[in-house]
């Protein structure tokens, strides 16, 4: 750690101090992309290129995105800097997504030099402000013998307890400054308190206890399970059990979604059979979850007979949304471990009968599309695509929409961190970045953005990105012409009015929601060319019969590759539980 | 009891605009309480607005919020009159604590403690009988004047929430021409 430079007698600069932190720290990979206020920090990461590596989005956003799918992959901090004013404030999107889904973040940002904040000067925004809200910590670092400690808190701040997004704002003549810092100066955290999450004993038996007066358990695991690195606890917690387990958005992966206890998502577009079991529950033992309005509908009809067991190690979450019964302040993973040693299996009659119930919902209302659809559908491409890769180490982004939902229902992931999704704050957009930052972690992995044709073209310029950086990222475009999720609400709540929802040229038919047969009349813009410009590889498909070797052609190219899959858009995402109601409303057709 | 002074946000969620009310105290159920929060925060730049910041995005209702230095430079006590249930106190004093700046919030409310507000206030006091009068309730009130104008006086006063209000209904008839409140504070009694 830090401790070998004490006795560096070379008085480094502000922006050396912060790039040999971030490497002191572990961190491999920074996205960054430079600008007046951060230009001495890029000259910084020059002189350590050796031990870390900087890789150049084309928008901040992405650049910002790509550090959370390193974070999420890997479950290390994720770092991306920008320098100050717009390119700070492009870094505000993906800043609040990582405070949504409590991802491990760290981003700096340049600032104008210190005489001059508050003037309105060139460049300036007061970026620290702007983020209170959406950052777990935020730093304006106006002293450059702070650096070392506000580096080392941002760390501790950004990966322990909840893990979150951290700021750091770093004003050039604070960057420019050379004086004797004090490497080891210690943190000055003396609101935050994290180490003591930890489920007591009592709290431990009572569950137990709960567990085996129950005859209806069911398990709903969310973020929480993979951010504490307890799927392996889960796993043994269900193999001890027999309690199904159904998942949130965030948590799909902590439980392999292929294994026949797994109920698979919950919640609007979550399976039949799970939302049913939790409707029918007599013990929901809700892990690492914040009881979202996407999970729950109306609140208090949600898991109404169930006693509610819910860890968290945040302790707002506990009766924020639901009051639970047994609310447990604690890691998952430590709750877990502990309750593992001396947990027993619910009555087995009864738990038999229970999961035979699931089970049954299981094989009568799975997952479905219509298997004869004479083209390609969007859970077709899906499925054909989890065919082809499950048996490799592979990793899926998605963007925000209908495509994004057909993924959490039809590629059933079997290891965590394996599935990136914005599912808190649901960014469109996220797909093609995130990917970029999964393939910066994993260089031999195959990662493919499953993304739509709206959520594509918001950060699509990081194509760029991938063919100059080298990293082979596969995007399997699901191009229906149109924001599909927006227009399946049109078409079931508004009469189908389209409402700016046609993504392709006004004069077209479909713009107002006129066209006839499957497709938009002419499909815009032309992807393929729009790849290939970007060194991409790229190819379209658009018949079923194609569709498996086009796959295949994707994932054997050597680098980054667009497959532009022509589907229908009049397809809707089912089952659907609409907003605010209860599982007694779920759509099934 | 006179009224208190709310802040009542102008959309229940996501409204950043805030009104002030006068609602009757009266009007106070047993399930929408008043607490007192005291909370020990690291004395460093933007600790505030973040702190109220949060409040206002969360929509929480706060009556009255004073801060000041301790007698630890580094720490600064901010004290929050909350309105609301249990539930809302419960939110709003854990949305609290995971502010990494907030070093420790107490709910004092259910303990034995001391409580004042500052006031000054500028009446109308022309020479003669009203005069008289006021300088009167001040001394009842155990308040001080402390600026004499031609035709009004500054009055300073302190105590408990009740008594403030009590003196501002006795002030009005006079005429009240500037009225600033510190907000609450307060503290917990050394148990002997």
């Amino acid at each position: 750690m830090a401790t070998s430079v004490t006795t560096d007698a070379k008085t480094l600069s502000g922006a050396d101090i912060l790039v040999k932190s971030l490497v002191d720290h572990g961190v491999d990979v920074i996205f960054a992309y430079p600008g007046g206020a951060s230009m001495p920090l890029h000259q910084a990461l020059t002189r350590f290129g050796d031990r870390l590596r900087t890789i150049l989005p084309r928008h901040e956003q992405g650049g910002a995105f790509a550090a959370q799918g390193y974070a999420r992959s890997t479950g290390k901090v994720g770092v991306c800097m920008a320098t100050s004013g717009p390119g700070a404030t492009n870094l505000v999107t993906a800043i609040a997504d990582a405070k949504l889904d409590s991802v491990p973040l760290v981003a700096i940002s340049g600032q104008v030099s210190t005489a001059v904040i508050g003037s309105d000067a060139f460049q300036e925004t007061p970026i620290v402000e702007v983020c209170r809200g959406i950052t777990k910590h935020h730093y304006l670092v106006t002293d450059v013998r702070d650096v070392p400690r506000v580096m080392r808190e941002a760390f501790h701040v950004a990966k322990t307890g909840r893990p979150g997004p951290v700021l750091v704002d770093m004003p050039k003549d604070v960057q420019l400054a050379a004086e004797e810092v004090d490497w080891d100066a210690p943190m000055d955290l003396p609101g935050y308190h994290v180490e003591d999450r930890r489920a007591r004993p009592e709290q431990i038996k009572q569950v137990a206890a709960a567990i085996k007066l129950a005859k209806r358990p069911v398990v709903y695991a969310g973020g929480g399970v993979i951010a504490s690195d307890a799927n392996e606890s889960l796993r043994k917690f269900v193999a001890k059990t027999g309690i199904p387990v159904t998942m949130t958005a965030m948590g799909l992966g902590a439980y392999p979604g292929d294994d026949p206890l797994s109920l698979d998502m919950l919640g609007m577009h979550g399976s039949v059979y799970a939302n049913w079991a939790v409707r029918d529950c007599d013990l929901l033992l809700a892990f690492g979850v914040r009881f979202d309005d996407r999970v729950t509908g109306m609140v208090a009809e949600f898991a109404k007979h169930a006693k509610i067991v819910h860890v968290d190690i945040d302790p707002s979450e506990l009766n924020k949304n639901k009051p639970a019964h047994i609310p447990i302040c604690s890691d998952v993973k430590y709750f877990l471990d502990q309750l593992n040693e001396i947990v027993s299996a619910p009555p087995q009659a009864e738990i038999k009968e229970w999961v035979k119930q699931c089970q049954q919902w299981k094989k009568e209302h799975p997952f479905k599309y219509s298997e004869t659809f004479d083209g390609i559908l969007q859970q077709h491409a899906i499925r054909e695509l989890w065919k082809l890769t499950r048996d490799r180490d592979t990793y899926v982004t998605v963007g925000v929409g209908q495509h994004q939902m057909w993924t959490a229902q039809f590629y059933k992931f079997a290891r965590p961190r394996t599935w990136l999704s914005s599912s808190g704050l649901g960014t469109m957009g996220f797909g093609l970045p995130s990917a970029m930052g999964v393939q910066a972690a994993h260089p031999n992995s195959l990662v493919v953005d499953i993304d739509g044709d709206g959520s594509f073209l918001m950060n699509i310029q990081e194509l760029a990105t991938c063919y100059c950086e080298e990293l082979p990222v596969k995007v399997l475009l699901l191009n229906n012409q149109h924001l599909g999720m927006v227009v399946q609400w049109e078409d079931r709540f508004m009469q189908g009015n389209r409402a700016h929802t046609y993504l392709g040229p006004i004069r077209h038919a479909e713009a107002s929601g006129k066209g006839s047969g499957p497709y938009a009349e002419e499909r815009y813009p032309d992807f393929v060319t729009i790849a290939k410009g970007f060194g991409c590889g790229a190819a379209t498909v658009s018949k079923k019969a194609d569709l498996r070797a086009a796959l295949e052609e994707m994932i054997a190219h050597r680098g980054p590759y667009v497959l532009d899959v022509q589907v229908p858009y009049q397809e809707h995402v089912l089952p659907m539980i609409p907003a605010g109601r209860t599982v007694h409303d779920i759509i099934l057709e | 009891m006179g009224g208190c002074l709310r802040f009542v946000p102008a959309l229940s969620r996501g409204g950043d605009a805030t009104i002030m009310l006068i609602c009757p105290a009266s009007l106070e159920t047993p399930e929408t309480m008043r607490h007192v929060l005291s909370a020990l925060v690291q004395n460093v730049p933007g600790v505030l607005a973040h702190i109220s910041g949060m409040l206002a995005s969360r929509g929480y209702n706060i009556d009255s919020l004073a801060v000041g230095e301790t007698e630890d430079p580094h720490l600064s006590r901010m004290t929050f009159v909350v309105v609301g249930d249990e539930r809302v106190l419960e939110q709003v004093r854990k949305q609290l604590e995971k502010i990494v700046t907030v070093v420790k919030v107490d709910d004092i409310s259910s303990k034995d403690f001391v409580e004042r507000d500052l006031m000054l206030v500028k009446v109308k006091a022309p020479p003669g009988g009203q005069r008289t009068e006021i300088r009167e309730l001040v001394e009842i009130f155990r308040g001080r004047i402390v600026d004499v104008g031609d035709q009004e006086v500054m009055i300073e006063i302190s105590g408990k929430e009740g008594k403030i209000e009590a003196f501002i209904n006795r002030m009005r008839p006079y005429g009240i021409l500037e009225l600033v409140r510190s907000g609450r504070i307060a503290m917990v009694r050394t148990h002997s």
